[in-house]
């Protein structure tokens, strides 16, 4: 395996250019972790091409390419976990990529405990979805299609996790946000799914900019793009000006606002879920969306030194997860609810990244767990609206237990695992981050750690709604039929989606316990985060964790008063309160990027086509039309008569002898 | 004899040859005129020639009646071709290219 790599002794060099003696030339089967990014895009490669030939046995092709690279990624995995934890960071250098003057950016990989930890997130709940995605795609006749663009997500998402600098990293990103819209628009025919296609396109292009303006100034300040050298030059740069840092440090976190759906980016996640519930699960819960976080994470050197940039990424972290939860209360689309859920979930990580040094672990961990219960929950939803006949409708729904057991016993293990259900996944990432939140001292700790539990207590509430309106309760599509006109017949789905359904379930009750016990997770990070400190918030934990708990059972009980004592109506109550409106409204995040961004983009588009339109294709039209009426004058001057041509040279002759004459005398 | 009387006829043919081109429509004597004109201008070479005493207003004076004869030539043959078109030795009937 590894003779077909390029692996020379440059990684090593330019580690100890950088100043950095952790990172080292990966050996073994680490160093063929190419394969992880190349099989993925083999695959998709493969499918693109081969066409409707291969449409038999394409999905297995592509799920194959994952599976191989989960296994790779264990053996990677398990290989770097028996190593001292000093050397756990290693490099694999691959080729120069833009050898041009000052800027030399090597195209390499770099395999540390951060980075191994997605590729195992990424390639373990990638294989699930994608074994899942046989049963659930397989009536669609592009079917190898969806395939090939999941292949090429995996692929991108893992460049983007494993590149050893911020370019390397950009062209992951740019995968994944391509890999992202092809699959929002993969059903393009639905008008729905083009425009939320393109609005998660052209909204994640808004965060990107900040991206790529962040590395840029990485260049101008540093020289340099590659993680070893920026961290290593960041200290210098912060003591020189401090201001440069926080400004490098916010346009990153707008990067990560864009990828991540935060405010005030976040409108565009809950319209990516026109997509294939799978792409929802994998894309838009589990993987990609939490690139804001792994970018954050992987830049900690960067948002170490400026608080105020950890305190705008905390206080998006707060605003979010309010703003998501509270728009997830009202939504009646179950997607839509998860997607919510989501972007509210991610806010907590953010908050969590941005309480800065010591605890980005919590982060991470609140990411992984998130991508279990999160997937799981997705695949669920899934399943639901596989035998009912794609609708998403929540009030057509109830009672729906009896007929699929399966999929109601994995959804409650996911739910219980979101709303931090004790000893559920959830319980154990959520806590820390409510706790660590309370810890951040003072008047910003009260109101970061308020709105921590606030937002427990609101994503007890809309799950519980949901729980209730799909599961339990009347089964209201008895008398309803679907949009189609055909009767609903819920039905268990079959394995291939069953399956990975039973093992994000159960990673949603176990993995927090096996993360989180003796910070397991933060001790293996810790060669890339830094040590893990525990948080010291001003009440005991056990204080803080009873409050969660009772807020969490607060809300699950106001959902059943409001919800499940009272019968659902089918369609949704016109008679609201303004602030369900509000939520309805996704919390006026369209409203306000509507005044905010659009309509001044479209009337400054429509002044510059004004002055296109009559200055410069004035000038350009005018001059022409000038010359045409010209020349049509001077075209009169041809009369076809010979004598008055001979006339005109006699004049002329008469003219010239003239001037001659006047020359000569004069 | 004060060749300036040659200059003064010369001058003099040049002018009703040149008013003949403008004022006549029928193409024989336009073209008869045009002769007229170069016949006129041979006659001031030649002036010309005796005034300086040398040869090279002479010399020129043949090439024009050279090239004349050829003119001759060819412009009749023009004007045959149009008579027999259009049955009109009208120069100002012969007014197709145009604008």
């Amino acid at each position: 395996m590894t003779t077909v790599l390029n692996v020379p002794a440059a990684g090593s060099l330019l580690a100890d250019a950088a100043g950095s003696a952790t990172a080292h030339t990966a050996t073994g089967v680490s160093a063929a972790a190419v394969l992880l990014i190349g099989l993925p895009l083999l695959g998709a490669a493969l499918l693109l091409i081969g066409g409707r030939r291969i449409d038999v046995i394409g999905h297995y092709l592509g799920v194959a390419t994952v599976v191989v690279a989960f296994v790779l990624g264990v053996a990677i995995f398990l290989q770097t976990i028996g190593m001292d934890a000093a050397s756990r960071v290693a490099d694999v250098h691959l080729f120069s990529w833009m050898p041009v003057a000052s800027l030399q950016a090597d195209f390499g990989l770099r395999l540390d405990p951060l980075s191994l930890t997605f590729v195992l997130l990424i390639t373990g709940v990638g294989s699930l979805i994608h074994i899942y995605s046989v049963g659930y795609m397989a009536h669609d006749p592009e079917r190898r299609k969806f395939f090939a663009y999941l292949n090429l997500f995996v692929a991108a998402m893992l460049l983007l996790v494993l590149g050893s600098s911020f370019i390397t990293l950009y062209a992951g990103w740019e995968g994944v946000g391509l890999a992202s819209y092809l699959l929002i628009g993969f059903w393009s025919d639905r008008p729905s799914a083009a425009t939320a296609a393109k609005k998660a396109f052209i909204m994640n292009r808004i965060g990107d900019t900040g991206l790529i303006l962040a590395i840029f100034l990485m260049f101008k300040e540093l020289g340099t793009t590659s993680f070893d050298g920026v961290f290593a030059g960041i200290g210098a740069l912060a003591e020189q000006s401090p201001g440069t840092v926080t400004v490098m440090a916010l346009l990153l976190l707008l990067g990560a606002c864009g990828k991540s759906g935060q405010v005030p980016l976040q409108a565009w996640l809950p319209d990516a879920m026109e997509g294939p519930t799978p792409v929802s699960a994998l894309i838009h819960a589990a993987t990609m969306v939490t690139a804001g976080v792994y970018l954050i994470c992987r830049a900690n050197p960067i948002f170490n030194l400026t608080a105020d940039g950890r305190l705008v990424v905390t206080i998006i972290g707060a605003v979010t997860l309010l703003v998501g939860s509270i728009a997830g209360c009202a939504k009646d689309d179950i997607k839509k609810v998860l997607a919510y859920s989501t972007v509210s979930q991610i806010g907590y990580m953010f908050l969590a990244v941005g309480l800065g040094a010591g605890v980005y672990a919590l982060g991470i961990l609140h990411l992984l767990t998130h991508g279990f219960f999160k997937a799981g929950l997705f695949l669920g939803g899934g399943s639901v609206m596989h035998s009912m006949n794609d609708d998403v409708d929540m009030r057509h729904f109830g009672g729906l237990w009896r007929s699929m057991p399966i999929t109601f016993w994995t959804f409650t293990a996911g739910y219980l695992a979101l709303i931090g259900f004790p000893f559920l996944s959830g319980f154990y990432s959520k806590d820390p981050i409510i706790e660590a939140a309370f810890a951040a001292g003072g008047a910003k700790g009260y109101l970061l750690g308020g709105a921590a539990l606030l937002g427990a207590g609101l994503t007890a509430f809309y799950m519980t709604r949901l729980m209730i309106m799909t599961f339990f309760g009347e089964e209201r599509w008895m008398d309803l039929r679907s949009a189609d006109g055909r009767d609903y017949h819920p039905h268990e789905a079959p394995a291939t989606m069953t399956v990975p359904m039973i093992v994000l379930a159960v990673g949603s009750v176990g993995a927090g316990a096996f993360l989180a016990g003796g910070e397991r997770l933060a001790h293996w990070l810790q060669p890339t985060l830094g040590e893990f400190l525990e948080p010291d918030p001003p009440f005991a934990p056990i204080v803080i964790t009873i409050a969660t708990l009772i807020v969490v059972a607060a809300g699950v009980a106001v959902a059943y008063l409001f919800v499940g004592r009272r019968p659902v109506p089918v369609t949704a109550p016109e008679r609201v309160s303004a602030l369900v409106r509000l939520a309805r409204a996704d919390m006026g995040g369209n409203a306000i990027n509507e005044a905010l961004v659009a309509r001044p983009s479209i009337a400054v588009t429509a002044a510059l086509l004004d002055v296109d339109r009559v200055a410069v294709d004035g000038t350009i039209t005018g001059s022409g039309t000038a010359l045409t009426a010209l020349s049509g004058r001077l075209r009169r001057t041809q009369t076809g008569f010979v004598r008055s041509y001979a006339l005109s040279m006699l004049g002329g002759s008469f003219v010239v002898v003239a001037a001659l004459l006047l020359v000569r005398f004069a | 004899m004060n060749p300036t009387y040659y200059l003064v006829l010369s001058a003099l043919l040049f002018g009703i040859g040149a008013v003949g081109v403008l004022v006549r429509r029928n193409a024989i004597v336009v073209f008869m005129c045009v002769e007229l004109m170069l016949n006129a201008v041979n006659l001031s070479f030649v002036t010309f020639s005796r005034i300086h005493g040398n040869l090279d207003g002479e010399v020129m004076a043949f090439f024009v009646m050279v090239v004349a004869a050829a003119e001759v030539v060819v412009g009749l043959a023009i004007i045959m071709a149009i008579f027999r078109g259009r049955r009109s030795a009208s120069i100002d009937d012969a007014n197709l290219l145009k604008y």
